[in-house]
């Protein structure tokens, strides 16, 4: 690195050592890897910290294998619940696993969710920009000194973002039907609803919202598409998408602490914390 | 509403510089570049700096202000406290010539690469015919004053040289998504934005989007779809089986 910066002309004519990115040879002398004066390091600190608080928690709830059930309300961090070693009524779509899976039967499903938001495009910028530093923020020089992008393995992997999406649509509809299913008692009689049911609701119109936002359901609905004109059905859907697709990081981080809202709020009935208000 | 404010600006050439202060008169309602030609016209006659329309639509004054690239006509000084220190260099991707004035060669040396718009070979200009939706995507990106703050600004070649002979930058990958969503282009270019224009480089952090003055949504509208369009031909067997099966292209 070249000396501070001065406006003394001494120093300016020494020849400076040139380096890489912005200190490449050519490019104006400027010692400094970013002049940003605003406090261009908290928008990364803020994702960074929710991310890494949210993972703490999730990894956290799904190893414990307990409190996840509530009668009627099943957290959606264990939906669906595949498992023979599921409490009791717990698992609506069967226990395709059996008893073998040693783990915690979230273990299982969780990789699709995580999957599907590891590789969504707002999140890899978000933990691009607050983990990996590439970039810290815009104009500020990175740590690297190489630089590949999503060019090779494992980053190339990202592009199978669009099978997750498809799993996740599943998901979607499986978390709806968890919602639903809280429209029992705790002795399954229909026609009753209770504070968790809401907070199932919102779950499950929050996940869809997102998912439906997705960049790859965009391009899939109609984004591929060279004509819409030929395509009234698709394009119609598209607009609609893009929509949402404007609020698609929103989104992102409303579901998200909301799934930590339902899991917590199911977890404190499931332990018993306090009884969950029915409305009829 | 006239004061003082203290300038720090970059002076120099490709060999040597540094920043220097200036205290210059503000009055209400100017830009930076107002400031820039103020110190031009009072302290320093020499100053290089390019500019030509003075109404953000030349795409000329590209430039840096407290490290944010900017157009230098459309940042207001009132965005500023008179306290403040503003400091201006020229873009930092980019070799300088002189002072504010770089050497931007390497965006028209993308520009000439990208193949250029291939209608159908029986239609004569003039014979185009085009709905309206079928275009309405791509006249977002037709907005762009080519003020290559976007090139700038994308880390893949600002903090890596290196890159520059592999990675034509988010002004120029756009151009190509334009052309590929394009209802009469012929050219097939997924391929090619990936193989040899470096798509797979841009890890959609958005720093693009953040700075453009024409507010083109960049990495939503143009790189992220083309990113899709790619994934299609080269990383989805699914789409891959569909279109032996379907015979379409
Ligand atoms: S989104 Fe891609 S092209 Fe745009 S600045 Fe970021 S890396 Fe560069
Ligand atoms: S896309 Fe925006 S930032 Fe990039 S050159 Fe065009 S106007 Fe400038
Ligand atoms: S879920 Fe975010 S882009 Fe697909
Ligand atoms: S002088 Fe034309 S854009 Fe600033």
């Amino acid at each position: 690195m070249s000396g501070p910066v001065t406006s003394s002309a001494e120093v300016s004519q020494t020849p400076e050592p040139t380096g890489r990115g912005v200190l490449a040879p050519g490019r104006p002398r400027i010692p400094a890897r970013t002049l940003r004066t605003d406090r261009w390091w908290v928008p990364q600190l803020i994702t960074g910290t929710v991310l890494g608080l949210f993972a703490i928690y999730a990894t956290i709830r799904a190893f414990v294998n307990t409190d996840y059930y509530a009668e009627p309300y099943l957290t959606p961090l264990y939906s669906p619940c595949l498992s023979t070693k599921c409490v009791p009524n717990s698992s609506d779509f069967g226990t395709p696993i059996g008893h073998w899976f040693p783990l915690s039967p979230a273990i299982i499903i969780l990789i699709f969710p995580l999957g599907f938001r590891l590789t969504c495009y707002y999140y890899r910028k978000a933990y691009y920009r607050a983990f990996w530093l590439s970039p810290p923020a815009c104009a500020v020089a990175e740590p690297h000194a190489a630089y590949t992008g999503e060019t090779r393995f494992p980053l190339i992997l990202q592009n199978i973002h669009r099978y997750f999406w498809y799993v996740a649509m599943i998901f979607s509809v499986i978390l709806t039907y968890d919602a639903i299913l809280g429209f029992r008692d705790q002795h399954g009689r229909w026609g009753h609803m209770g504070l968790g049911t809401v907070i199932l609701l919102v779950n499950a119109a929050l996940i869809w919202a997102y998912t439906l936002s997705c960049h790859s359901c965009r391009h899939i609905t109609g984004g591929r598409l060279k004509h819409f004109s030929k395509h009234p059905a698709r394009y119609w859907a598209w607009t609609q998408v893009s929509k949402l697709n404007a609020r698609h990081m929103q989104l992102a981080w409303v579901s998200l602490v909301w799934l930590v809202v339902s899991d917590l709020y199911i977890l404190l009935l499931a332990h018993g914390s306090f009884d969950d208000p029915r409305f009829f | 509403m006239t004061y003082s404010a203290k300038f720090r600006v970059w002076r120099g050439d490709a060999e040597a510089g540094d920043l220097q202060d200036f205290t210059v008169e503000v009055n209400e309602g100017e830009v930076v570049l107002d400031i820039i030609h103020r110190l031009q016209a009072t302290q320093a006659s020499d100053l290089a700096v390019r500019w030509n329309c003075k109404a953000g639509k030349c795409g000329s004054c590209s430039a840096e202000v407290n490290g944010r690239p900017r157009l230098l006509c459309m940042t207001r000084m009132s965005t500023f406290t008179e306290a403040e220190t503003i400091t201006v260099t020229p873009m930092r991707a980019f070799p300088v010539i002189r002072d504010l004035v770089t050497d931007v060669s390497f965006n028209y040396q993308k520009a000439r690469e990208v193949p250029a718009f291939a209608p159908p070979a029986d239609l004569a200009p003039g014979e185009y015919r085009m709905q309206q939706i079928d275009v309405q995507r791509s006249q977002e990106f037709r907005k762009c004053i080519e003020c290559f703050l976007c090139q700038d600004t994308c880390h893949v070649v600002r903090d890596h040289e290196e890159n520059k002979q592999s990675f034509a930058g988010p002004r120029f990958l756009m151009r190509i998504a334009e052309l590929d969503m394009h209802p009469l282009d012929t050219l097939d270019r997924k391929d090619q934005a990936q193989d040899e224009f470096g798509l797979g480089m841009c890890n959609i952090t958005k720093c693009c989007t953040e700075v453009c003055p024409e507010h083109i949504k960049i990495t939503d509208n143009a790189l992220i779809p083309m990113k899709e369009r790619v994934a299609d031909r080269k990383y989805d067997p699914l789409v891959w089986l569909g279109n032996k099966i379907l015979r379409r292209s």
